[in-house]
């Protein structure tokens, strides 16, 4: 069965490069950031769009790379937790978990980050409540939201 | 030992030292090894709850191309020592952790892992294994704690007989152990009391839900040397674990930490471990990966245990409690182990009472093998004592919380063990809730109410270990293997850097294999920091003996004639004559006794009990029976808060999952035992949306024993929630909740049985 | 996930070829929020996935005064929502937009998706049905037009052939003096699926206070979304006082078939269909000013 179809070419720009493979048309776009291309900053926590931990941004959109297949991500431009720093320099959300304590095991982190990106770009003066809906899509279990929405408030405050 | 004020790092907020790589994506978890030649492997599981296995053929799976290796139990070596348990938090004896690791002749819960097969990808796995046949006679279902200790119920293990003091049963049973134990007089204290209160209380089985599936990587070398990658909270758990499962030396079985996801008590055994290794032994030593996905986490995992539970308490009417009885049904799961000790001493820990009695059963049925939840078995035993204790309150007129600061245990009152107290700091976090606005301002508007509930958690102790290496230029390793699991790298970098009063930024601390540092215990049980804080002193204490010694060469004195502070050693009667700590350090490689390497270990402390309260405010829906939180509060005496942001981060987190348990989170299990609810969708664990700011306050009344007087932080959080939230909810609508969890429609029943509340 | 080929096609010709081909056994994807979970867990297992956001008549989002709103097969939830025109006149379409899953899955999903997923649950039907949509569905023999209230054969099911696409979807204008709300009942705040879904829109005449129309439809409760008749029957022609609203709200469970799950228990359904749809009502009645 798997030998009967192909391998399919996939082109699309990650986190600034551009990168031409041929995927299967079953793998999800986690697959191939994960396997094919090791960018293992995007995590797996739930497999079916209930915990964020694979969020990656397209084309400015946070989405869940675990219910996009990696071909949909044809002609895109994905940016994963990896490209989000700029060289040596943290964005600001990457630094205002650091300084805040807003992360514990690190697991939802990646996926926490990515998601409140797309979102400050969209709402840079959120209320608690739109903050809270924005990132209601991303699990996690360790801190209790608490620190991370103080450290995304901070962001805006500023 | 410096004073409080005096310290430098210890108190402080240092930001965790493995924070960029987490903000980066850097950080390694069990499932982000690849390997050259790395195989992928995937489990069939059980979909009977409860079956008697006749066959497995795996025949067609070992045709697929691409498949390099299967297993089913017969791979499994028979352990030469049957009679050996595992700790850590639960027990596990080695005969259960074997039969939980693979089904053996039965398969006792949906999910249970039945085969394993090892493929070049992991689709060609799954295929392969979805071709294994197993022949199953279905059995009836043991579903839950009450029905499996009646005589009627099918028996799990025909070889199960209930352990007790009393004369030995003649008959197998569920019942795996039945303790019990008190003190005084229980009926004087019944006839004594002017308000007697009893009610009976069942929670659902609940899961850590921690984000990471669990997730290794095995690779055999050739030597015979078994290397294991695992995010698990003790690697010297796993390597004891392993080693007798698989009948290995423990030189010979290494295991590497890596980053952990989450545990919470949830990866204290074995799962995927000996699965891994087996499959790479078969396949000529190829490094097999094994990670699961969310629905064998909910399936194939130890989640935490129910309880059937009844309390009765009794009290004067000037508040006094006479008398404490509880009968407590944990359920274990598959095989014994349930968390039946941590909630006997849970249960009325708080109080004071000369006249108690605590009967415990330990049930075996049909579920995944229980694992640890944090503060194990006293969550549900909170939530019902906490619940009876505001009934009482209330009989007698007193409020909730004057009634708790009346019966308060203090130090050297006796605990549910009949062992005395020492330092705690239950009063004075009474006393903060008192003066605190989350108490004493007023709650307004209808379907609203104010809940209090207290929780206490002992701790755990065990064997912590570290070694601290002075480098040639003066800067600090600090090697353990004690596994990172909320932050140890941080807080035991600002100990040593407290104790052996240098820079903060000289200190380098390492988290290694089994084989590459002392014996250490796992990270669980709210232990880890307080225990490492012993150890790090002693480690501390050895590493400055050796460098004083070493400037005793130089300085051609006695070391017990130089004195040592701020990276400066003195002689004491000269105090000018002196040498820095750089120097020491550079000279220590060549001479004298050699390089500095201080061993720090702790086994046997007093324990730092915790207690902690929360106060929560409710909205009632009515119509639909949600409950919303409007604020919440959390105290808790922490004896000293080492990293305070860590420490907050910590109580807010357990209290969240203690939210979860008390208003969204159970098994959802059919009447076949199958669970229908294992995804993240329908079980449902809060979100952002779901809660207020998590507020937190600090107590820090010294525990007795250790350099800062620290407590073990992590667990006492989960305990008061449950009871918080349903004492609320009685405040907003007069309903009493008996059962967790108290789901939007388990409450429009309870409001619709009792003609819609107040 | 068991293999499968795919296609991303630029035309709708393409995209209709495409599905003709693969005898009967072509899956189109949209924001793949139900399909690529469907297939992981083997749910389906089509031979050829047809990604259909690439197809510019699908990505059609256009309010056309007096002929109503075109939502395209592709159109994000996120778009539609933020579409001005939608919150002007529709706003319980705009309130479904915020409210299937998460951000991250608002952000690919399609209300054409949910439709065609056509699960009991699904939240953008019951806006759809009070405001009698369209769907426009293309095959290898041409265009057809159905009914919204047609659509639907059971769950997972509709009336759609295995080689069809749903093209768009047309929302007439809404009634004068209307308003059309939504409100889906979950334990938590997000990310649930409804345990019961209700959305009323109604058209009152400003002189006699009556009400000109009443569509109430609910999710949740029945194989398909359903409308509740009895209810909207109690409310035409009456003047939408509290006890007329609270009386027609108690006739809802009338239209309903729920099963018990782990969402929630049949009882508890029809609880929930009264009091959810007694809220979209006022909610309704106060955006009319009354």
């Amino acid at each position: 069965m798997e030998q009967t179809i192909r391998k399919a070419p996939l082109q699309c720009r990650v986190n600034g490069q551009q990168v031409e493979m041929l995927v299967k048309p079953w793998q999800t776009l986690l697959e191939v950031l994960r396997d094919e291309l090791r960018l293992t900053g995007t995590k797996e926590g739930c497999s079916n769009g209930n915990c964020g931990a694979c969020t990656v941004i397209i084309d400015g959109q946070a989405v869940d790379s675990c219910l996009t297949l990696g071909l949909e991500a044809d002609g895109h431009e994905v940016t994963t937790i990896e490209g989000l720093a700029n060289g040596a320099e943290l964005h600001p959300v990457q630094q205002a978990f650091m300084e805040n304590g807003a992360l514990q095991c690190g697991f939802c982190t990646p996926g926490f980050i990515m998601s409140t990106k797309a979102f400050l770009d969209k709402h840079p003066k959120p209320t608690e409540t739109e903050l809270r809906t924005g990132i209601a899509g991303n699990l996690c279990r360790c801190t209790g939201y608490d620190k991370i929405i103080k450290a995304i408030m901070s962001i805006t405050e500023k | 030992m410096a004073t409080v004020q005096d310290r430098k790092y210890v108190g402080q907020s240092v930001e965790k030292v493995d924070a960029l790589e987490r903000v980066t994506g850097r950080a390694q978890y069990g499932a982000d090894l690849y390997m050259s030649g790395m195989l992928h492997a995937k489990a069939l599981r059980s979909p009977y709850a409860h079956a008697r296995i006749k066959n497995i053929d795996t025949s067609k799976a070992e045709q697929v191309e691409g498949v390099k290796a299967v297993i089913t139990h017969k791979d499994l070596p028979v352990p030469s020592d049957t009679a050996t348990s595992f700790g850590g938090e639960l027990m596990i004896a080695l005969k259960d952790l074997q039969r939980l690791t693979m089904a053996h002749d039965k398969a006792l819960f949906d999910g249970h892992t039945v085969a394993v097969v090892a493929a070049t990808s992991p689709d060609v796995a799954e295929q392969a294994a979805s071709l294994i046949q197993v022949e199953y006679e279905p059995l009836p279902p043991v579903g839950d704690v009450v029905s499996a200790m009646d005589d009627s119920a099918a028996l799990l293990h025909e070889d199960l007989f209930t352990k007790t003091l009393g004369d030995p049963p003649t008959k197998a049973s569920n019942v795996a152990t039945y303790l019990e134990d008190g003190r005084g007089d229980m009926e004087q204290a019944w006839k004594d009391s002017d308000v007697v209160v009893e009610d009976t209380y069942d929670t659902l089985m609940v899961h850590q839900g921690y984000l990471e599936p669990q997730a290794c990587v095995a690779r055999v070398d050739g030597d015979g040397t078994v290397n294991i990658w695992t995010s698990n909270q003790g690697t010297y758990n796993v390597q004891r674990q392993l080693s007798a499962l698989l009948d290995l030396p423990q030189d010979k079985m290494i295991v590497t930490p890596m980053e952990i996801g989450g545990g919470f008590g949830g990866k204290i055994y074995t799962i995927l471990e000996p699965l891994a290794i087996l499959l790479s032994k078969k396949s000529g030593g190829a490094p097999v990966k094994m990670v699961m996905d969310r629905n064998e986490v909910f399936r194939g995992t130890g989640p935490g245990s129910p309880a059937h539970l009844t309390v009765k308490v009794g009290a004067k009417n000037d508040g006094t409690i006479t008398g404490c009885y509880v009968r407590m049904v944990y359920d274990a799961g598959a095989f014994p182990g349930s968390p039946i000790a941590g909630a006997t001493v849970v249960s009325f820990g708080p109080y004071k009472c000369e006249n108690m009695r605590l009967e415990a059963y330990d049930v075996v049925t049909n579920k995944p093998r229980v694992q640890a939840y944090r503060a194990p078995g006293g969550t549900p035993v909170g939530f019902a004592v906490e619940t009876v204790m505001d009934m009482v309150a209330e009989k007698v007129g007193m409020d909730p919380l004057q009634f708790r600061k009346h019966n308060a245990v203090v130090e050297g009152d006796l605990m549910t063990n009949n062992r005395p107290l020492n330092s705690i700091g239950l009063t004075e976090m009474l006393d903060e809730i008192e003066k605190h606005p989350c108490w004493t301002s007023t709650l307004e508007g209808p379907n609203r109410g104010r809940g209090l509930a207290i929780g206490f958690w002992l701790g755990a102790t065990l064997t912590s270990s570290s070694v601290i290496m002075v480098h040639a230029d003066g800067t600090v390793t600090v090697t353990t293997g004690q596994v990172d699991l909320t932050g140890i790298r941080t807080t035991m970098k600002q100990m040593t850097a407290e104790e052996l009063q240098i820079p903060i930024e000289d200190v380098n601390v390492r988290v290694v294999d089994t084989n590459s540092a002392p014996y250490t215990d796992l990270s669980a049980g709210s232990r880890s920091t307080w225990t490492q804080s012993i150890a790090i002193q002693r480690a501390a204490e050895s590493a400055i003996s050796q460098m004083k010694a070493h400037a005793a060469e130089q300085l051609k004195v006695e070391p017990e004639d130089v004195e040592y502070a701020d990276r400066r050693f003195w002689v004491r009667e000269d105090p000018e004559q002196a040498m820095g700590w750089f120097d020491v350090a550079r000279n220590s490689v060549r001479r004298g006794n050699g390089p500095v390497c201080g061993e720090g270990s702790v086994t046997r402390v007093q324990s730092a009990p915790t207690f902690g309260a929360n106060v929560a405010d409710v909205e009632v829906d009515p119509g639909t029976g949600k409950v919303k939180l409007l604020r919440y509060t959390c105290f808790q005496d922490v004896g000293c808060a080492i990293n305070p942001v860590q420490v907050e981060g910590q109580i807010q987190g357990g209290a969240v999952q203690g939210i979860g348990w008390s208003l969204y989170e159970y098994y959802h299990y059919d009447e076949k035992g199958v669970m229908r609810n294992p995804s993240l969708l329908d079980y449902r664990m809060p979100t952002a949306l779901d809660l207020p700011m998590i507020d937190t306050v600090l107590i820090e009344k010294p525990a007795s024993e250790g350099p800062y007087g620290a407590r073990g932080v992590g667990e006492v959080p989960i305990v008061p929630p449950p009871g918080a939230i349903a004492n609320a909810i009685y405040q907003a609508t007069g309903v009493r909740m008996n059962k967790l969890p108290m789901t939007p429609e388990n409450v429009f029943w309870a409001l619709k049985d009792n003609g819609n509340g107040k | 996930m068991r293999p499968f080929a795919f296609v991303s096609p630029r035309t709708l010709d393409e995209a209709v070829q495409a599905m003709a081909g693969a005898g009967g056994n072509a899956r189109a994807l949209a924001g793949g929020s139900d399909l690529v979970d469907q297939m992981r867990v083997g749910r389906r297992t089509p031979n050829l996935v047809v990604d259909i956001k690439n197809i510019p008549d699908m990505q059609r989002l256009e309010y056309i005064p007096g002929e109503g709103l075109y939502i395209g097969a592709g159109v994000s939830c996120t778009r539609t929502g933020e579409y001005a025109p939608v919150a002007e006149h529709y706003p319980s379409i705009k309130e479904v937009c915020g409210l299937i899953g998460s951000t991250q899955i608002q952000n690919r999903a399609s209300i054409a998706g949910n439709v065609c997923n056509s699960a009991p649950s699904g939240d953008t039907i019951p806006p759809l049905l009070t405001y009698d949509a369209k769907c426009i569905v293309v095959g290898p023999n041409g265009r057809r037009e159905v009914p919204i209230g047609e659509f639907f054969a059971g769950p997972g099911q509709n009336v759609m052939a295995a080689d069809e696409l749903l093209l768009e979807l047309v929302v007439p204008p809404p009634p004068a003096n209307s308003s059309g709300r939504y409100l889906r009942f979950i334990p938590r705040e997000e990310m649930d699926i409804a345990v019961a879904g209700a959305a009323s829109m109604i058209a009152v005449d400003p002189a006699s206070k009556r009400c000109t129309r009443a569509r109430i439809a609910l999710a949740s409760v029945a194989p398909t979304p359903v409308r509740a008749l009895d209810a909207e029957a109690a409310l035409e022609g009456q003047v939408l006082t509290a006890d007329v609203v609270k009386a027609a709200s108690d006739l809802t469970p009338n239209a309903t078939s729920p099963i018990s799950d782990v969402r929630g228990s049949v009882e508890y359904r029809k609880e929930l269909c009264k009091v959810l749809t007694q809220r979209t009502l006022e909610h309704c009645l106060a955006d009319l000013g009354m």
